[in-house]
């Protein structure tokens, strides 16, 4: 799902950044958001909703919706849409309201 | 607790207009954005603007952001808090700020609240169906980190926002065969409309969505006509096979901090939502504490770069600062605000103006 020519934006080489998403490896892209780069791979269902389960996922990609959040390096409620891809990140899909350690 | 001059909330094209003035004033200013990168929606707008020179027309969002930010990047006094979102607003201009796992406070002479808006959603079945995305944050996924948000599009609302974006779709190699409007005319620039009529796209007025479908993600789309009072018309349904739907259907200002603050805000349909009061200084009911930029009202990034530059220079003045020909200056601000709000696109904006000013 990544770009690849463009006629304005010219997105450069950009470092591989590798992170694990429930428990399997994935690569994302310097720059990239968690969000950003789940979507890359077409991973497009982040967490469940709190009583009916139902599937949520990207929406507004500037922190402020919540329906992007996702459990990161063990801590709920992640804003994913916002919080910059890293190195080694564990990322999970997050159901219902997460649990706080 | 760190004590600052001015602190700006975001760093939009707002929020680095009004740091711009209060830097180049004298002012220490502390600017925070939740975002890791500043810009707001300047970051993803690869559209060039419309207007006269000094609303920088034909030059495009991203390039705008560059000259914005470039300019005050590197002056000292300016205090940058990236991926931080501000959790509190006190009146006593105590500032309560979260990034990561830190939280702070900051205490401030001036507060300016640059905040922007949210992208709005439509009640339809099937709504909160991954795939289901805003517009802006669409233009966000693309135009910034370079993903599509899917291969073939359902666009929903004809205003500036659906007309660019579905644009910027194909411009990504993304198809957009369908967009869908609920009133009878194109609400955005007909320029926008043209160029992506022209691209194939089937603009289709007095429809909606009905449905979203799909289990775990959008799978396709259900559209079906209204009728003069707005409802869908049965039997008039179409299945449109699409994985992604784009909502393009309004903003509101994001005021909840103003709120918090005890800052009197007012309804006014026309600017989007709740609004804050505020004065010619664009100053709130709250003392020392100022608005300016889509939180004030829903327009475009020109209007916001303006509204900064006249907030930045009140709350320089408030500091104390003595500036060469203020008067000259804000009067000069005003008159540009006054010519981007003319015309029949303007129209709403002026009508929301006049209902706020005759609430005041």
């Amino acid at each position: 799902m990544r770009i690849h020519q463009h006629p304005i934006l010219d997105f450069g080489e950009r470092k591989t950044i590798r992170f694990s998403y429930n428990g399997q490896t994935l690569e994302g892209l310097e720059g990239d958001t968690i969000a950003s780069a789940l979507h890359a791979h077409g991973v497009k269902k982040l967490s469940e909703s709190i009583h009916l389960k139902r599937p949520r996922g990207f929406y507004c990609a500037i922190g402020n919706c919540a329906s992007c959040n996702m459990v990161v390096n063990g801590e709920p409620n992640v804003r994913t849409c916002i919080t910059p891809l890293e190195d080694g990140m564990d990322v999970r899909l997050q159901e219902g309201k997460g649990r706080i350690r | 607790m760190k004590h600052v001059e001015v602190l700006i909330i975001g760093a939009g094209p707002a929020g680095l207009s009004a740091a711009d003035v209060l830097l180049e004033a004298g002012a220490e200013v502390a600017l925070i954005d939740r975002s890791d990168r500043p810009g707001g929606q300047l970051t993803k707008q690869t559209h060039m603007f419309f207007g006269s020179q000094e609303h920088y027309a034909s030059k495009r969002g991203i390039e705008i952001l560059h000259v914005l930010y470039d300019k005050i990047k590197d002056h000292p006094r300016l205090h940058m808090f990236s991926e931080t979102t501000v959790a509190g607003l006190y009146p006593d201009r105590v500032v309560a700020c979260v990034s990561g796992q830190r939280y702070f406070t900051i205490q401030a002479d001036i507060i300016i609240v640059a905040t922007g808006a949210s992208e709005k959603s439509l009640p339809f079945e099937n709504n909160d169906l991954p795939g289901v995305y805003a517009a802006g944050a669409v233009q966000t996924l693309m135009n910034v980190y370079g993903v599509k948000p899917g291969d073939k599009v359902l666009m929903v609302g004809s205003g500036n926002i659906g007309l660019i974006v579905a644009y910027q779709l194909m411009q990504a190699g993304v198809k957009v065969p369908v967009l869908v409007e609920a009133a009878k005319t194109i609400s955005g620039y007909h320029v926008h409309a043209s160029k992506i009529r022209r691209l194939g796209v089937d603009i289709r007025m007095r429809t909606s969505i009905k449905r979203a479908l799909g289990t775990d993600h959008v799978e396709g789309a259900q559209i079906w006509q209204l009728d003069a009072r707005w409802q869908g018309i049965a039997g008039t349904e179409e299945t449109i096979e699409v994985d992604t739907i784009c909502l393009a259907v309004g903003l509101s200002p994001l005021t909840e901090l103003l709120q918090q603050l005890g800052a009197e805000v007012i309804y006014i349909n026309e600017l989007g939502g709740h609004v804050p009061r505020l004065n010619e200084k664009f100053e709130t009911t709250v003392e020392g504490v100022y608005a300016c930029g889509d939180v004030a009202g829903i327009e475009e990034a020109s209007s916001a770069m303006i509204a900064g530059k006249i907030a930045g220079l009140e709350a320089a003045l408030k500091q104390g600062y003595a500036l060469e020909d203020a008067q000259a200056r804000q009067a000069a601000l005003h008159t540009s605000l006054k010519t981007l709000r003319s015309g029949p696109h303007g129209e709403k904006i002026r009508k929301g103006h006049a209902r706020l000013g005759a609430r005041t």
